[in-house]
């Protein structure tokens, strides 16, 4: 059956209740969302329907500037880190058998799929005093005492890195694959050393696949809300964590959702910038 | 001298990714109500526990129905919307793709916050089933990328044959389509009960204070008091996942769901 333009209603039949879903659930709370966050605060955790504008002014502030300032740091390190480690990692796995392969994709699946709950308890215990890694050291004699790694930058950083590793790969890991070995081939044959071929044919090859999955990353790592909470201090939280504090702790919904707004507004100011830059990159 | 290379590089890797499981694991079978490691004694009654203590158990049924209920309701969002797409071309009903991929794209404590908002303002803040939808359309996204590569995979003459032989739209759907399309969906489905299962911050705000799933109860006992069943409950998770991923791999094409080609044509 060719593809048709749609002749009858009853055509658009199968898009009813789709659309529904989505308008009423997707569409509508993220415009209530928005309405909110010009709502005026009452005490007790409600709000009445007002036009202020006094939830985005409290943005202008130095503490405001350092979280965000903050979560956009730690976002960009955490994109750069997974993406360094995963190209080589992608690339020597889409060229291992492909059973290999199966083993290490239901593997990174597995953990990708782990609750932020779960990293943040399984990487709190392994940097603690009592259960952590240190008493593996103390034991192999490399350290004189058990210590605890946490909280601490290192550790709010290494947790989310763990949490983005195999979400990086996925994204890498369709244009790694399908990328034209007869290009290395190339190299090898010319006398290029594996790591030189990589560097001088795979990596350019690559530049634009890179951009998109430094962006994909970075807004992966901007929704991260509970690791910083459980292996980092308070001046490590992000402006996710503010968000849920706000809105949970605080019963501050207007507060929130402003800061939510501005949230979406930075994320996608970001990538139209990087896309931007990309494009005028390859013109060039 | 590569091959060494990439075997360390692999190995570590591979050890950055087991690490923390393996101490989680060390820590769930302690004897005592520790969080010891390596583990002092043995026991696996923390494995039981999930089981027999009823906040656990009904932690455990409270994700289960969750994961079942919304990755269902997630297939039936997707499955329409994707056969459509495929069938028809309307290039303005593009932007209900679009709309079905950006809760999964978008931080997730926004679409919570966005669903938190909705369901307090509609009334309906707190009762359970508001979770189910909620996690459906967090969770669209995975059956609906699954479901629209399955179906650029399906052969149009073989539904242009059936036309032809004067079968209907609803029976070309069922007799041709169904059977073609099924491995998607049911990955489409994996994707999404393993992920809801997991969920934590999306379930929190919708349904937090009412009832607890397994991610919220770990929270909570993070909180409030440290546990080795936390332990076991996350081996029991790792493994869960594991299991599923594994099945979607034995019956369907993994490498080819995440984007590479078929086994037949490398």
């Amino acid at each position: 059956m060719r593809r048709e333009t749609p002749q009858r209603l009853a055509d658009y039949g199968p898009l009813f209740f789709p659309a529904m879903m989505l308008v009423v659930f997707f569409v509508v709370p993220f415009a209530t969302m928005i309405a909110v966050s010009f709502f005026q605060r009452q005490q007790g955790g409600f709000y009445v329907p007002a036009f202020e504008l006094s939830n985005y002014q409290r943005f202008i502030s130095l503490f405001f500037a350092n979280v965000l300032g903050f979560s956009l740091m730690l976002a960009i390190a955490v994109a750069i880190c997974c993406v360094v480690l995963a190209i080589p990692f992608t690339y020597l796995l889409t060229r291992m058998a492909r059973k290999v392969q199966i083993i290490w994709l239901v593997a990174l699946l597995s953990v990708l799929s782990l609750s932020e709950v779960i990293i943040g308890f399984a990487w709190s215990t392994l940097f603690s005093r009592t259960a952590g890694i240190t008493n593996l050291l103390v034991m192999a004699g490399l350290m004189s005492e058990a210590k605890a790694l946490l909280p601490s930058f290192g550790a709010v950083l290494t947790g989310m890195v763990y949490q983005a590793f195999p979400y990086t790969v996925l994204v890498l890991y369709p244009a790694l694959v399908r990328l034209d070995p007869t290009l290395t081939e190339a190299a090898r044959t010319l006398g290029a050393s594996p790591i030189k071929a990589f560097f001088t044919v795979v990596v350019p090859a690559l530049r634009n696949t890179i951009t998109a999955t430094l962006i994909m990353v970075f807004i992966f790592a901007l929704g991260s809300y509970l690791l910083p909470q459980l292996l980092g201090r308070p001046q490590h939280w992000t402006l996710s964590v503010l968000i849920t504090d706000q809105a949970i702790y605080q019963s501050n919904m207007p507060f929130a959702a402003a800061m939510a707004v501005f949230l979406v507004l930075v994320t996608l100011g970001l990538v139209a910038l990087t896309v931007m830059a990309g494009r005028k990159g390859e013109a060039a | 001298m590569t091959s060494a290379l990439s075997k360390v590089y692999f190995f570590l890797i591979g050890l950055f990714m087991a690490l923390p499981m393996i101490v989680v694991a060390g820590v769930s079978v302690n004897a005592k109500q520790t969080l010891a490691f390596p583990p002092k004694g043995f026991s696996p009654s923390w494995y039981g526990e999930i089981f027999l203590n009823p906040e656990w158990r009904n932690a455990l049924l409270a994700s289960l129905t969750l994961a079942i209920l919304s990755a269902a309701l997630a297939v039936a969002i997707a499955l329409p919307l994707a056969w459509f797409l495929w069938r028809r071309i309307a290039p303005w009903a593009n932007i209900f793709q679009l709309l079905g991929v950006a809760p999964f794209t978008l931080p997730p404590v926004i679409t919570a916050l966005g669903l938190l908002t909705f369901w307090a303002t509609t009334g309906f803040y707190g009762q359970p089933w508001t979770a189910v939808v909620s996690h459906a359309i967090f969770f669209v996204t995975l059956p609906l990328v699954t479901l629209s590569l399955g179906f650029t995979a399906i052969d149009r003459s073989l539904v242009e044959a059936a036309a032809t032989m004067g079968a209907d739209d609803k029976t070309i759907f069922r007799t041709v389509v169904l059977p073609l399309i099924l491995p998607y969906i049911v990955s489409g489905y994996a994707f999404a009960f393993v992920l809801s299962l997991n969920e934590y911050i999306v379930a929190y705000m919708t349904v937090g204070f009412i009832m607890e799933t397994l991610p919220i109860k770990i929270f909570n006992a993070l909180r409030y008091g440290y546990t080795p069943t936390m332990a076991s409950v996350t081996i029991l998770f790792v493994a869960t996942a594991a299991v599923i991923f594994s099945l979607v791999a034995r019956f369907g094409d993994l490498p080819k769901l995440l984007g590479a080609m078929s086994s037949d044509d490398t």
